[in-house]
């Protein structure tokens, strides 16, 4: 993670009534893209944020549109408002923190990182998620981590209906009432080891739960073809 | 994809700049629906035994006077209050149902838009942003309104596919979504005496809904009852005449985002058609619940 020697009073700022998205991302494609880095009137753009590989932070105050900060690498972005569609999707590693709520797919398809929404997410939240954490202080909405491949969905609300349908080997662990599970996802034990997971998750993501009140789901591998043979690889 | 607003006013202040914020979503919209754009507005109210219709026509010389004084003639009187591009409103004293039947016979070269007491629809194919412009809908006051821009994926691209498209007395619907099972709902509609204008999908949902409530149903009840009726993907929003409603299908691939502050309520495909409203930064926000009627207004459920 990022450690930034800048204040926020002499970060890089920019301010989208005047630069645009485009500026914006280019910088932080370059060299520039280092300590903070600081937007401010986002209103709701698409794009933004997107595509970094580095080490640095970037503070976003607003609301946000479609797919702010997917694909990051590394670097630290949060976003002081809500987002529109996918936010960190694809995501690779670093993290992407949302104080408000998240729209839908949220972490779709992310390999790495950990992302926190501290609000709501809605529906799909985590589809085809494939390595990455993600941790939801509030619900998610339908269909959440649908397909789901690798990494953890950690939802300290309730979860929608057709929670983890068509599962692979992601974790789920939700606190709240479940509004129904998918295909092929059923309720699991709660050992030691997802504890101490979940534990780590918490505390990364900087939520206050109890570990011990989560319930955790997972694949009952009936509906793709689970070889215990090849376990090693997933 | 299409993009869909609407927005309703809680102050006078506002009301008076109802077509200047909506015109600033509608542009906001303009990525997600290229092709065609149309709004409709509630405002100026027409005199009790009166009723007031939006008529578009396709010609250069449609003869908007001398409509008004064939109305008048057949209907005791009629007020030709206001053209914009290829659409004109008319008051006539008189039941909008007769008048209406009247237009169709009289004049079917011309498309009724809209009938009621508040309602005035205009649409048209072509860029949002001129449409804005050429509607000089900047100048436009009154209490509430919805927009739409379209990208048509089910029908063709004319001003008569465009949305809003009216579901009955100052009702309307906007629609972002397809809808795959409309052309056996149509023919059944029609066999039920409702009327339809054009091949596009969303003029069935808004028939659908007319035909509910003809039967008696509430806007609410018709709504939910969409929900097992309709094949296909949608937001909705329905204009009334005291305010508005919102419907997303279950499944909901279709974005909405709703926000509230003390001056306005607002719904948009996406937020930043939201952020442009004065005091958006500081309004509640909310992502409509699948599957959930929201409605402002008190003539809903009446």
């Amino acid at each position: 993670m990022a450690t930034s020697q800048t204040t926020p009073e002499t970060a890089l700022t920019f301010d989208l009534r005047s630069d645009t998205v485009r500026e914006l991302n280019q910088a932080l494609h370059g060299p520039d893209a280092r300590g903070l880095i600081r937007v401010v009137n986002p209103d709701g753009r698409h794009a933004i944020a997107v595509g970094i590989d580095a080490d640095c932070e970037v503070e976003i105050d607003g609301h946000v549109g479609y797919y702010c900060a997917g694909m990051n690498q590394r670097a630290t972005v949060r976003v002081r408002g809500n987002c529109g569609v996918g936010v960190a999707e694809n995501m690779m590693s670093g993290t992407v923190v949302v104080e408000g709520s998240a729209s839908q797919a949220a972490g779709a398809t992310a390999r790495g990182g950990l992302l926190v929404i501290h609000g709501d997410a809605s529906a799909r939240c985590g589809i085809s998620l494939k390595g990455a954490d993600i941790v939801v202080r509030g619900s998610v909405g339908h269909m959440s981590a649908f397909m789901a491949q690798r990494g953890a969905l950690v939802v300290c609300g309730d979860a929608g209906e057709a929670l983890g349908d068509s599962l692979y080997e992601a974790r789920l662990y939700v606190r709240g009432a479940v509004g129904g599970l998918g295909a092929d996802c059923i309720e699991k034990e709660m050992r030691e080891e997802h504890l101490t997971q979940l534990r780590e998750l918490l505390a990364a993501a900087d939520v206050n739960a109890d570990p011990s009140e989560f319930t955790r789901y997972g694949s009952a591998r009936q509906l793709y073809n689970f070889n215990i043979d090849n376990v090693g690889v997933y | 994809m299409c993009g869909i607003a609407g927005l309703y006013t809680k102050t006078d202040a506002l009301r008076s700049q109802l077509g200047v914020h909506l015109a600033a979503m509608l542009e906001q919209l303009s990525d997600r629906g290229p092709d065609s754009a149309g709004v409709a507005f509630y405002r100026d109210p027409a005199p009790d035994g009166w009723c007031k219709i939006s008529v578009h026509s396709a010609t250069d010389e449609p003869g908007w006077g001398d409509l008004a004084d064939a109305l008048a003639l057949q209907f005791g009187d009629a007020t030709l209050t206001g053209v914009r591009a290829t659409h004109a409103v008319f008051t006539v004293e008189g039941a909008a149902a007769d008048v209406e039947a009247w237009l169709r016979v009289t004049r079917p070269e011309l498309t009724l838009m809209s009938a009621g007491k508040t309602i005035e629809i205009y649409k048209e194919a072509g860029p949002p942003g001129d449409f804005v412009r050429r509607y000089e809908l900047a100048g436009i006051e009154g209490s509430h309104a919805l927009g739409h821009t379209r990208m048509a994926t089910e029908s063709r691209v004319t001003t008569e596919h465009s949305h809003p498209f009216s579901t009955g007395l100052d009702l309307c619907l906007v629609h972002n979504g397809s809808l795959s099972n409309h052309n056996r709902l149509r023919t059944a509609l029609r066999r039920e005496g409702i009327h339809f204008q054009t091949d596009n999908d969303s003029e069935v949902a808004a028939g659908y809904l007319t035909w509910k409530m003809a039967q008696g149903a509430t806007l609410e009840q018709a709504l939910e009852s969409s929900l097992d009726d309709l094949d296909g993907f949608f937001t909705f929003a329905v204009g009334t005449a005291d305010g508005f409603a919102v419907l997303r299908d279950p499944i909901a691939c279709k974005p909405a985002v709703m926000a509230e502050t003390d001056e306005w309520v607002a719904m948009a495909s996406e937020y930043r058609a939201i952020a442009v409203l004065p005091g958006a930064e500081d309004a509640v926000s909310w992502e409509p619940v699948p599957g959930r009627v929201y409605s402002w207004g008190t003539a809903l459920v009446a």
